[in-house]
């Protein structure tokens, strides 16, 4: 009962500061709404460190404990699995959690929107939370709708430019497609299996590995692929994987803080946790895990193009984000799911920090963004600066810090997996180093070293409030409550990698929580080449990935630091492939015109030609008429001229009294 | 069970207590009109709430039964009762009334006693309708409530109400003619016998069965109303007062619902099945096309309306996904029903809600038009908070009552049949598409329109009207046990007995 408490404690402490600062926003003060939601998330931390502690000495829980509904069989409610897998996620959350929440302090401070805010980002703390905890598909999918909710609110949280609340509805429906997929494969486990609870299914999985089931009255189709795959899909809108990325571009219209909580570090790799939870299911279906490998390897390739020619400091991390969820996603293809799990953490501790720079660097900036407008930061910002260059070394993979181990092992794993698309796979991941290395520092180059170019006239945009520097002003490092938050990032950032790969990937940390089937050795080839985290860093010269990643700084310094005049003169001269990149593929405006033009036209064709033409215009309109017509006829028997009266009267009596005479003279028979 | 006959109580106040309004209102004394009004909504939800709060879950039968001989000729009967199919309606209608009525004043710009009392008298024979257990009562309650309805759309509607109040009732006319005859015909049928109870129980040959089936199948889907049968609601809805709307889309859409539940399922359950698949099928046509369709409207109410038939559709294939090919257990039968159940009342609160929201700014703009806003947020925050609550639960949020019908019905479509389950769930992209969307043009961006800036938030009486609506789609939403512990029996034993074939 005592760890049942604090289990409940969790996601209930946030819940409560998300309540207090929610119910009473406009009542109480800032600093109350912000206390009570840091306090609450706060708590839920220790209790996460408690927990995690209580899990490594092999405590654990499944059950429900609270039920939602009953129905006849089945019982549907809340309760929680915790096993190694949820409580490194609930650490997580709630580490990063606290420190977003505390930066916030600092980056919130002229908005008026304040207690909102904070009731907003407690209550995504707490949505996570029921999801990572879930022990069942359908609390899974309340706390997987519940944090789009939140995004949602947060991406149009300044909801009169309607650009944010553009991002916001197209992330919300973007989600939903992927929720449609998601819903249908919770529906098609509920179907075959009975019930909705992981360890029941998990148990009886085995017996449906052959199964084949007639799906939509025609041939067979494997059953268990088609979960999977169902599900993956809804990983894929929440994830944020290539064809359902294009709402996370978008997303950055959000205060930067969410930007680094819900769309780099938390929210969106709950597609990644679901995949690894589900381990047991997709290791039965080398067709879902082949399916997840290519969209992963293509996400992070195809992402990881865009990230360059972005201009604006948040989009150039968001589309890093993407390729990142891409890397993680080929992991979990190539089973090795404690490494993408691994990848998750490293890097939501380093994107989290890369994204609380930028935003520190947009207030020092004065809500400038775009990364033309800036360099030498360095000068003016000097924390900032480090711990961006540290998460900027963290996310290039530089040996000895947290990015290179988890993302060497995803490389290493892909490349011993021997499922179909692993080739692609496997040469998409180790172009995608080169990539991410340039994007990366392509980023930190322009806005932290070099010319300085904020005193540059900027013509008002519309959109932006930047206000811009004249001279003898300059951008200043942001207060405490921000540059605390970074230092703390920083250093799991570094340190994370080295400390963990150990355990999670290789000490059978995940032991039970995630199974691998013999037939995917990939995780235990690389065991095999694996020693110490420190002959790793050490052997990584003697890999192209190391290569790969120096070619890419070098590369960035050439063309930003040393020759900028070449970029500039790519950039004028334009081209098809540029066009191209500029414009994401043309994946936003296939989407508009297709789906979202398409829907409408087919709307109103409905409307005017289906509702009011064929049902009022041919039915009942025609119904009408028809009794109109006959009512016309009648009509006229009613004229009020009383000489036809007369007259009718007349041709009446005289038709009874002859029908009386005839009848009468026995001429018919009545 | 008690001495108090609480359903007779639950018909005859609010109608007593509209008559009085009228007679107030008659005589001048609006004040007067106005406290009785209070008093006969509050009463009816007063007497209502033991039929809910008293229920014995541990039985599907009848309860807080009454009988007497009302027209001895013809063994008709004033037989009342309530199980778990019908026993939350009745307070869902009671509480309704009351926010109606409580809330009535933002509706109309002159308070009109006769509407109150209007409101009073529909309530009752709602009630009526949902504890008639004898088919000509039940007949008469569902006839009589039509009278009201056109009333108030046709005498407090807007500019088009006329044809609107017309279209309304030709179509339920149309309807409810065959009803009539079918009534009769199981009176005869059934050897001089109005007791639904008996007709349940009666062998009925297969022919007669696909008549009265059909029979039933124009009363019910004209009231539900399902797809191709719903093109008088939007006019209704746009045309009808506030007030009219809310107790329209909450009360008089379910009517159309519960009666295959109490009628078409139980009596002719051989035809039921037979043709359970063209409900189907209409039922999907109406969550998809209509969901199109609620995409290109640009008048707030009609958006809302189409979004109920759409919603209205869940209803019938949870209903219908009777007896798969593959054979659906009576699990998953149970589970669509009891999601058809609680999606009814749910969408009593939501939609309710959703059209007090529009009224709420109606009041204040006299607009329906979505183009004419943008930007309420900025004036009117505390609403903009409730109208996302309610968006949300129209869009079928997690948490919210409108979740847990919806993915009942799509648990047990999977079951039934995975295409069917897969056109209904796209009722996920489309409800949030056609939601947001208005949403987002009313609610968000740059305030355009200088009447939207002038705009002054919700006050007292519409907070707690909307509040207490926020309860009942959180409460569903959160515990809806309180529901369905009420109906899993009655619903059990409705399968069981529809499982067996009434041909002999």
């Amino acid at each position: 009962m005592g760890t049942q408490g604090l289990y409940w404690l969790v996601p209930l402490a946030p819940l409560f500061g998300a309540l207090v600062a929610g119910v009473f926003c406009r009542v109480i003060s800032r600093r109350i709404a912000g206390s009570a939601c840091i306090l609450g998330v706060a708590v839920a931390f220790a209790a996460s460190v408690a927990i995690f502690l209580d899990v490594r000495e092999g405590g654990g829980f499944d059950g429900i404990v609270y039920t939602w509904l009953v129905s006849d069989e089945s019982v549907f409610g809340i309760g929680f699995l915790i096993d190694p897998l949820t409580s490194a996620m609930m650490l997580i959350v709630t580490f990063v959690s606290l420190a977003v929440h505390i930066y916030a302090i600092g980056y919130m401070r002229d908005d008026p929107g304040y207690n909102r805010f904070f009731s907003y980002i407690a209550l995504f703390t707490f949505s996570m939370l029921m999801l990572v905890m879930s022990n069942n598909f359908l609390q899974l999918f309340f706390g997987w709708e519940a944090v789009g909710l939140v995004s949602y609110l947060l991406i149009g949280f300044w909801h009169d430019r309607p650009s944010a609340a553009e991002a916001g509805m197209k992330a919300f429906l973007v989600n939903r497609v992927g929720d449609f997929g998601f819903v249908l494969g919770i529906g098609l486990i509920f179907a075959h299996f009975g019930t909705l609870d992981y360890t029941s299914v998990f148990n009886l999985a085995e017996k449906y590995r052959d199964a084949v089931v007639p799906l939509f009255g025609s041939s067979g189709f494997p059953l268990v692929s088609v979960i999977c795959i169902m599900l993956f899909v809804g990983a894929m809108g929440k994830s944020a994987q290539m064809p359902f990325h294009v709402w996370l571009p978008e997303s950055m219209e959000g205060p930067t803080p969410i930007s680094a909580l819900i769309h780099a570090a938390t929210m969106v790799t709950a597609g990644i946790f679901m995949v690894a939870r589900m381990s047991p299911l997709f290791e039965l279906s080398e067709t879902a895990l082949s399916f997840v490998m290519v969209v992963g390897a293509s996400t992070a390739l195809f992402m990881g193009f865009l990230s360059i020619v972005q201009t604006d400091i948040k989009r150039v991390i968001a589309f890093s984000t993407l390729s990142q969820l891409g890397y993680m996603t080929a992991a979990l293809g190539a089973s090795a799911y404690s490494a993408a799990i691994f990848h998750l953490m490293t890097h939501a501790f380093f994107k989290a920090l890369l994204f609380l720079a930028a935003g520190s660097v947009i207030i020092g900036m004065r809500h400038e963004q775009d990364i033309r407008y800036m360099g030498g930061l360095r000068k003016y910002m000097p924390v900032t600066g480090v711990t961006a260059l540290i998460g900027s070394l963290a996310l290039a993979g530089v040996p000895f810090l947290s990015g290179f181990y988890s993302k060497d092992s995803i490389i290493e794993a892909v490349r011993m997996s021997e499922i179909p698309g692993s080739g692609f796979a496997g040469f998409s991941l180790l172009t995608g180093v080169f990539v991410t290395a340039f994007y990366t520092f392509r980023l930190y180059f322009l806005v932290f070293h070099g010319r300085e170019r904020f005193f540059a006239a900027r013509g008002k945009q519309d959109g932006m409030h930047a206000h811009g520097f004249s001279r003898g002003q300059a951008p200043e490092e942001p207060p405490w409550t921000m540059t605390a938050p970074l230092i703390v990032l920083a250093i799991p950032s570094v340190i994370a990698g080295y400390l963990f790969i150990e355990p999670m990937l290789f000490g059978g940390f995940f032991h039970k929580a995630i199974v691998t089937a013999d037939s995917h050795p990939a995780m235990e080839r690389v065991f095999g080449h694996f020693s110490s985290p420190l002959e790793m860093a050490l052997k990584a010269p003697g890999s192209a990935i190391f290569w790969l990643t120096a070619a890419g700084i070098l590369l960035a310094w050439f063309l930003y630091l040393a020759r900028p005049a070449i970029p500039a003169a790519i950039r004028a001269r334009g081209g098809v492939l540029l066009e191209f990149l500029e414009n994401g593929y043309y994946f936003d405006r296939f989407y508009a015109a297709v789906f979202c033009g398409g829907a409408r036209l087919l709307g109103k064709g409905l409307w005017k030609a289906g509702d009011s033409g064929i049902i009022d215009g041919l039915f009942v309109g025609g119904s009408v008429r028809a009794v109109c017509r006959i009512a016309g006829l009648l009509r006229s028997l009613q004229s009020g001229h009383l000489a036809r009266y007369a007259f009718s009267m007349a041709a009446g009596i005289c038709a009874i009294f002859s029908l009386w005479f005839f009848i009468h003279m026995n001429w018919i028979k009545p | 069970m008690s001495a108090v006959p609480l359903l007779s109580c639950a018909i005859w106040l609010p109608i007593a207590a509209g008559l009085l309004v009228l007679a107030a209102g008659l005589a001048g004394n609006a004040p007067l009109a106005r406290k009785f009004a209070l008093f006969g909504a509050a009463a009816g939800l007063f007497v209502a709430a033991p039929l809910y709060f008293g229920f014995d879950v541990t039985t599907p039968a009848m309860q807080f039964v009454e009988s007497k001989p009302w027209i001895p000729l013809f063994r008709i009967n004033y037989h009342l009762g309530v199980d778990g199919l019908s026993a939350a309606f009745v307070m869902l209608n009671c509480f309704i009334t009351l926010i109606v009525v409580f809330g009535s004043r933002v509706s109309s710009q002159k308070y009109a006693p006769s509407c109150d009392a209007v409101f009073l008298v529909m309530s009752g024979l709602f009630n009526g309708i949902f504890s008639a257990l004898d088919g000509m009562l039940f007949y008469v309650f569902f006839e009589a409530s039509l009278i009201p309805l056109y009333l108030l759309i046709g005498i407090w509607g807007g500019p088009g109400r006329v044809r609107a109040a017309f279209k309304f009732f030709l179509f339920t006319l149309m309807g409810s003619l065959p009803l009539l005859v079918a009534m009769i015909y199981l009176f005869f049928y059934s050897g001089g016998n109005f007791s639904i109870a008996a007709w349940h129980l009666m062998p009925i040959d297969k022919v007669s069965q696909t008549w009265v089936f059909f029979a039933f199948f124009m009363a019910f889907a004209v009231k539900t109303p399902m797809w191709p049968l719903h093109t008088w609601l939007p006019e209704a809805h746009v045309e009808a007062p506030t007030g009219g709307s809310i107790v329209l889309a909450a009360i008089a859409l379910k009517l159309g619902a519960y009666g295959f539940l109490r009628l078409a399922l139980p009596v002719v359950p051989d035809a039921s099945r037979e043709f359970a698949w063209i409900m189907v099928a209409l039922s999907l046509a109406a969550v998809v096309y209509i969901g199109l369709v609620a995409l290109a409207q640009m008048d707030m109410k009609k958006l809302v309306a189409y979004s109920s038939v759409a919603h209205m559709g869940f209803v019938t294939l949870g209903i219908f996904m009777l007896e798969a090919p593959g054979g659906a257990s009576a699990a998953s039968s149970a589970l669509g029903i009891e999601g058809a159940l609680i999606q009814m009342i749910s969408h009593g609160f939501v939609a309710g809600a959703m059209f007090f929201c529009i009224g709420v700014l109606y009041e204040r703009t006299h607009s329906r038009q979505i183009a004419d806003y943008g930007g309420i947020t900025r004036a009117m925050p505390k609403f903009a908070v409730f109208f996302m609550l309610f968006s949300m639960a129209n869009i079928g949020l997690p948490g919210t009552s409108g979740f847990v019908g919806e993915i009942l019905v799509i648990l047990s479509a999977a079951e039934y049949n995975y295409g069917v389950a897969f056109v209904a769930a796209s009722t996920l992209i489309l409800s949030a598409a056609y939601t947001l969307w208005m949403y987002k043009r009313v609610m968000f961006g740059p305030v355009t329109n200088p009447a939207v800036a002038a705009l002054n938030d919700i006050d007292v009486r519409e907070f707690l009207v909307l509040s207490l609506l926020a309860l009942g789609v959180l409460g569903i939403g959160l515990y809806p046990r309180s529901l369905s512990e009420i109906m899993r029996l009655s619903v059990s034993e409705l399968l069981r007995h529809i499982a067996i074939s009434k041909v002999f």
